[in-house]
């Protein structure tokens, strides 16, 4: 660790990898209850199962995008962080709070949790991953901005670089986005108009600028190429990603109340959408082919790598699948959106917080660079054990909503919704099976961290495999 | 990227792309809030259907079910429940407090929300208001 300050980040990767359990935990409650419709009811009715799904997933990226910032800032600035003070209380903070919420998830009726919180006062909840209580998203908006205030005067006193600027960037668009959460109109277009502020810009917008500049701070620190080859792609990846990804919004206005021209402005520029994360796949691998040296850190590599490859999936194919308007109208809703969102959130979102944890972890746990090569094995088998279910689970959720759109929507006689579910409940069966898998992966990757042994060293960048090959690949342009 | 294409060049089009495309997802936001009186069906938005909102957000029933297509693909579509039932907000109330306490064996069932009338008859109100928005003709059949 370079700074002493670095050190903060730990928790919050901490807290990131307990919620993911839990997040995996109810996914498999979850799938469960798509097959054998009573499991845990009326206990734990699948909509509450859902929102404790929904929202553990986001409040651990949130945790792992902090730790990441918290990492990278002092790193990136040269420079401690202005208050490691302050970002512990704010971990205890949002983790008690956080808790606190999936606790009234589970233990009160969500009615009764509107009644406790006084939803009536300013009404917020009960809309899809915005279902906190009002008082939640007030301390979300608290937390973010003390997070802020610290990561923003860090910047400020120390080096400017592209990467801590643009991961800035990313944040304030996170906190700035998510005030819309706070606009809920009882004209139901308006409000899905606005809700959509906050989902789509948050993931199809500012979050891939996080995402990116995290993953040219991972691959600076494992290649050693050049930082300005690293910063011109980054710059292209976020303009591609932005130019797209803004107009893009328009696919969900297709059916919503919006006026038709959407379904134009919407295909055409969310059709675009890919770009950002097919470029992000070259980059990556042309910075590993040119890199300068051998990181002794393997598996924070093959997370970066992995991160493009699943993002560029999940995100860029299985998005344009359904995206054009015409598709759309057939699969809008259906387990093909949910399919999307499994692969989409994992690839572009879990893996680059399991490949910034990767890379910080061993470090912030005092070694100079890497774990042993046991535990780095296990976390390659965990890596590959989750990916690939997800992969699974993917195409299964896709099977899943092919025939769902066949029988419900296509077919000369349509059928209704819960006859066509059980017709294709072969498909949620598989899906569960991979889902167990995936959790299987979840314990490897647990358990890596706890395998001791020898941790491999650091290689200096003269003995490395690019200066070997140098100067060819020593390209400064 | 070859040497030609510098550093400095990438900003600016990350820079002036960005701003280009918030102003002009702004522009066609004020046209489509211009437009939505005609289509938005907020004519009939009452304090009744306003408080079935309220209804249908504090029991998150979007947990389960899409609205328009959005939310979770647990339950059916609830946009078009309304013309699905025949046109009949007494046919939804019904059904919602016809729902066994203890579930259905091995099978989805909707919980017993135990909803007073009042709340029941402004959920079918908002359900009701919900199924004429102009949605460009989705969802394709009445199945949703």
């Amino acid at each position: 660790m370079k700074y002493q300050s670095q050190a903060v980040a730990k928790p919050y990767f901490i807290a990131a990898i307990g919620l993911f359990v839990g997040q995996i935990l109810f996914g498999l409650i979850l799938g469960l209850q798509y097959v054998w419709g009573d499991f845990l009811f009326p206990e734990i009715p699948f909509n509450v199962a859902r929102m404790v799904h929904t929202n553990l997933l986001i409040v651990w990226l949130l945790f792992g995008f902090m730790g990441a910032a918290y990492y990278m800032v002092p790193e990136e600035t040269e420079t401690e962080l202005h208050s490691p003070k302050l970002a512990l209380v704010l971990f205890w903070v949002f983790l008690v709070a956080g808790a606190l919420t999936v606790l009234g998830y589970l233990l009160v009726p969500y009615a009764t949790l509107a009644e406790m919180t006084g939803n009536s006062i300013l009404p917020t909840m009960g809309r899809e991953f915005l279902e906190q209580p009002t008082i939640t998203t007030i301390g979300i908006v608290v937390v973010a901005l003390g997070f802020l205030y610290n990561i923003s005067l860090t910047v400020l006193k120390g080096r400017k670089t592209v990467i801590s600027w643009i991961l800035l960037l990313g944040l304030w668009g996170l906190a700035v986005m998510f005030l819309f959460s706070f606009y809920n109109p009882d004209n139901l277009v308006l409000d899905k108009y606005y809700w959509w502020w906050v989902v789509h810009l948050w993931v199809e917008g500012v979050w891939e600028l996080i995402m990116a500049s995290i993953m040219a701070f991972i691959l600076i620190k494992v290649t050693g190429v050049d930082r300005e080859v690293i910063e011109k792609w980054l710059y292209v990846i976020i303009a591609m990603a932005l130019i797209t990804g803004i107009i893009g919004t328009g696919h969900h206005y297709y059916w919503i109340g919006t006026p038709e021209y959407w379904q134009w402005w919407g295909s055409l520029f969310s059709a675009l959408e890919p770009l950002p994360f097919f470029m992000m796949v070259i980059f990556a691998f042309n910075m590993i082919n040119q890199r300068r040296r051998d990181h002794p850190n393997k598996p924070a590599t093959l997370w970066a790598m992995g991160t493009a490859v699943m993002a560029f999936l999940g995100a860029g194919v299985w998005g344009f699948m359904h995206t054009l308007a015409p598709v759309n109208y057939y699969t809008h809703g259906t387990q093909i959106t949910a399919a999307h969102g499994h692969m989409a959130f994992y690839g572009a979102y879990a893996m680059i917080v399991l490949a910034i944890i990767s890379y910080a972890m061993p470090i912030l746990r005092g070694r100079e660079a890497a774990n042993s090569v046991k535990s780095q094995v296990l976390e390659m088998w965990a890596f590959w054990l989750m990916t690939v279910s997800m992969v699974f689970i993917t195409l299964f959720l896709t099977g899943a909503g092919i025939l769902q759109v066949w029988l419900q929507r296509v077919s000369d006689t349509p059928m209704s919704f819960m006859v066509a579910q059980d017709r294709i409940a072969i498909f949620y069966w598989m899906r569960e099976v991979s889902g167990t898998v995936f959790l299987i992966g979840l314990v490897l990757y647990i358990w890596s961290f706890f395998v001791g042994g020898e941790e491999r060293k650091l290689v200096p960048m003269a003995g490395g495999v690019g200066a070997a090959s140098s100067p060819a690949m020593r390209r400064v342009d | 990227m070859s040497g030609s294409f510098t550093k400095t060049m990438a900003r600016n089009i990350f820079y002036g792309g960005s701003v280009f495309f918030i102003l002009l997802f702004l522009a066609l936001t004020f046209d489509t809030s211009k437009a939505l009186p005609q289509r938005d069906n907020r004519a009939v938005i009452t304090e009744q259907v306003a408080r079935g909102k309220m209804v249908w957000e504090e029991n998150n029933c979007i947990g389960c079910h899409t609205l328009l297509g959005e939310g979770a693909y647990f339950a059916p579509e609830l946009g078009n429940v309304y013309k699905r039932y025949g046109n009949s907000k007494e046919a939804i109330i019904g059904f919602i407090k016809s729902r066994p306490k203890e579930g259905i064996p091995g099978r989805r069932s909707m919980p017993q929300f135990n909803l007073s009338d009042d709340d029941l008859n402004a959920l079918a109100d908002f359900l009701k208001y919900t199924s004429e928005i102009n949605t460009a003709n989705w969802p394709p059949n009445i199945q949703g």
